[in-house]
């Protein structure tokens, strides 16, 4: 496991990267904040996705120059949007309309931890006491499809991929992809199949810095981007 | 659009200082604060709360995240020790903190974290007479604990009862004199369902204008939701 701790992982833009790939052309996509903010920088060309944010706004466009903040053009994070075409306004019933009622198809979140059958805990630190859940959960049970985006390991070198989230839930069984720093992992509801490994690293490494079994997929390979 | 310094015509719902449009508030009262965590807050009716000098309110609202020198938002009033609970989907920025965690900390203010979505569809029950709503979200979780949940379409759904309050604080960009109101961009956010939730609501504008001052077909919030219009400063 040490000499696993040092051994070199992949940066956060590529884990974006990877994500971005598995984005459809014409999706509406929520992304959370963490890696996950990162992914609009990396959508293949040629491919249009649209970006729903639950401050009210849908086809966001990208970060606002220095200089050129509008108070009213914010994203969930409070992040400055530019203003672009195609933007439309609504308020926050309606935003979650969109995310409950199914028409977000695809919304990328980070995570504290993932387990076996694809349980997300994201939204709290038991040793915090409170936290910060925001529109996490209801992301979690409305979007067509849960991405996780996070680092394989938290600070202390723990799992993240668990057989059992200990951490207080946010959705049961709604994750069907993770990307890591180190793995790619398909989630079906039953279990984790590896499907790709970091460059350099084995299945067998991946596995064990992961805390939950993992299937190892007949085709698994490198990183596709 | 003529701003009501410009023209003395203007009355109708406005009034002429924070303090006046929030009187009848109490100690005690529950307040649905808009903006979106301390971005687009209302910030003369906060301060206006301020003076009023009540205490043990109950906010309901998206957080106070952002706190900037010169702003009077959400943090600054909870620091002035006026509020006893918030209930809120992100109370506080997880890193730079402020009153609101210093003050919960302290057992000074008690938080009920909340669902965003499900706080929206709590608001909107409560403003549409709809007793509670069957959500799908928080399902499995510990904001599902103790309350009924129900299968529909053979997905399970958690019974949320409707929220509504006593004040509303609301920020707009114009107003007619009615009270209709119209807002720019994300700006939005809160505003046209906490209208709605509250037995007073008051909105602070940029601008107030005579009825036919704004488009009927680009009215966001009706006049019918709004009881008092201040003028932002």
């Amino acid at each position: 496991m040490t000499s696993l701790a040092g051994k070199e992982r992949l940066p956060r833009e590529v884990v974006a990267m990877r994500v971005a790939k598995e984005l459809p052309d014409g999706a509406y996509v929520n992304l959370g904040i963490g890696i996950p903010t990162l992914v609009s920088s990396f959508v293949p060309e040629g491919r249009t996705v649209f970006y729903h944010s639950e401050s009210g706004i849908l086809n966001c466009g990208p970060i606002a120059e220095e200089g050129e903040e509008d108070i009213d053009l914010i994203n969930a994070g409070g992040q400055y949007l530019q203003s672009v075409g195609g933007m439309s306004f609504f308020d926050s019933a309606e935003a979650f309309a969109m995310i409950r009622g199914g028409h977000v198809d695809v919304t990328v979140l980070g995570s504290h931890q993932v387990s076996a059958t694809g349980d997300l805990a994201n939204w709290m630190l038991p040793q915090r006491g409170v936290g910060n859940v925001g529109g996490a959960m209801d992301l979690a049970t409305g979007a067509r499809g849960v991405i996780v985006a996070m680092e394989h390991t938290d600070r202390n070198g723990e799992p993240k991929i668990v057989q059992e989230c200990t951490f207080p839930l946010t959705g049961k069984g709604c994750v069907y992809l993770i990307v890591t720093d180190l793995a790619v992992i398909e989630c079906d509801g039953q279990g984790l199949t590896l499907k790709e490994v970091a460059p350099g690293w084995t299945p067998e490494e991946v596995q064990q810095l992961t805390g939950a079994k993992l299937t190892i997929s007949p085709d698994v390979g490198e990183f596709e981007l | 659009m003529a701003s009501v310094s410009e023209s003395s015509a203007v009355k109708g719902k406005v009034y002429p200082s924070a303090q006046a449009a929030l009187e009848g508030i109490f100690d005690g009262a529950s307040v649905l604060v808009a903006g979106w965590s301390g971005r687009g807050e209302p910030e003369k009716l906060l301060r206006g709360l301020a003076g009023t000098g009540v205490g043990d309110l109950t906010l309901i609202c998206q957080g106070a995240w952002v706190q900037e020198a010169g702003k009077f938002g959400i943090a600054e009033l909870v620091a002035g020790g006026q509020v006893k609970k918030m209930v809120s989907p992100l109370p506080f920025h997880p890193e730079t903190g402020g009153p609101v965690k210093d003050l919960w900390q302290s057992g000074k203010l008690e938080l009920e974290i909340v669902p965003q979505g499900v706080l929206a569809e709590r608001l909107r029950a409560g403003g549409a007479g709809i007793g509670g709503v069957f959500l799908p979200t928080g399902v499995g979780t510990r904001f599902a604990e103790g309350k009924e949940v129900r299968q529909f379409d053979g997905k399970d759904h958690v019974l949320e009862s409707a929220l509504k309050a006593d004040f509303a604080l609301l920020r707009a960009r114009a107003a007619d004199t009615l009270g209709n109101l119209v807002y720019e961009g994300t700006g939005r956010n809160w505003n046209p369902i906490m209208a709605t939730a509250a037995a007073v609501t008051v909105a602070e504008v940029d601008l107030v204008g005579e009825p036919g001052s704004i488009d009927p077909e680009s009215v966001i919030t009706q006049a019918i939701f709004i009881d008092r219009l201040v003028l932002a400063d």
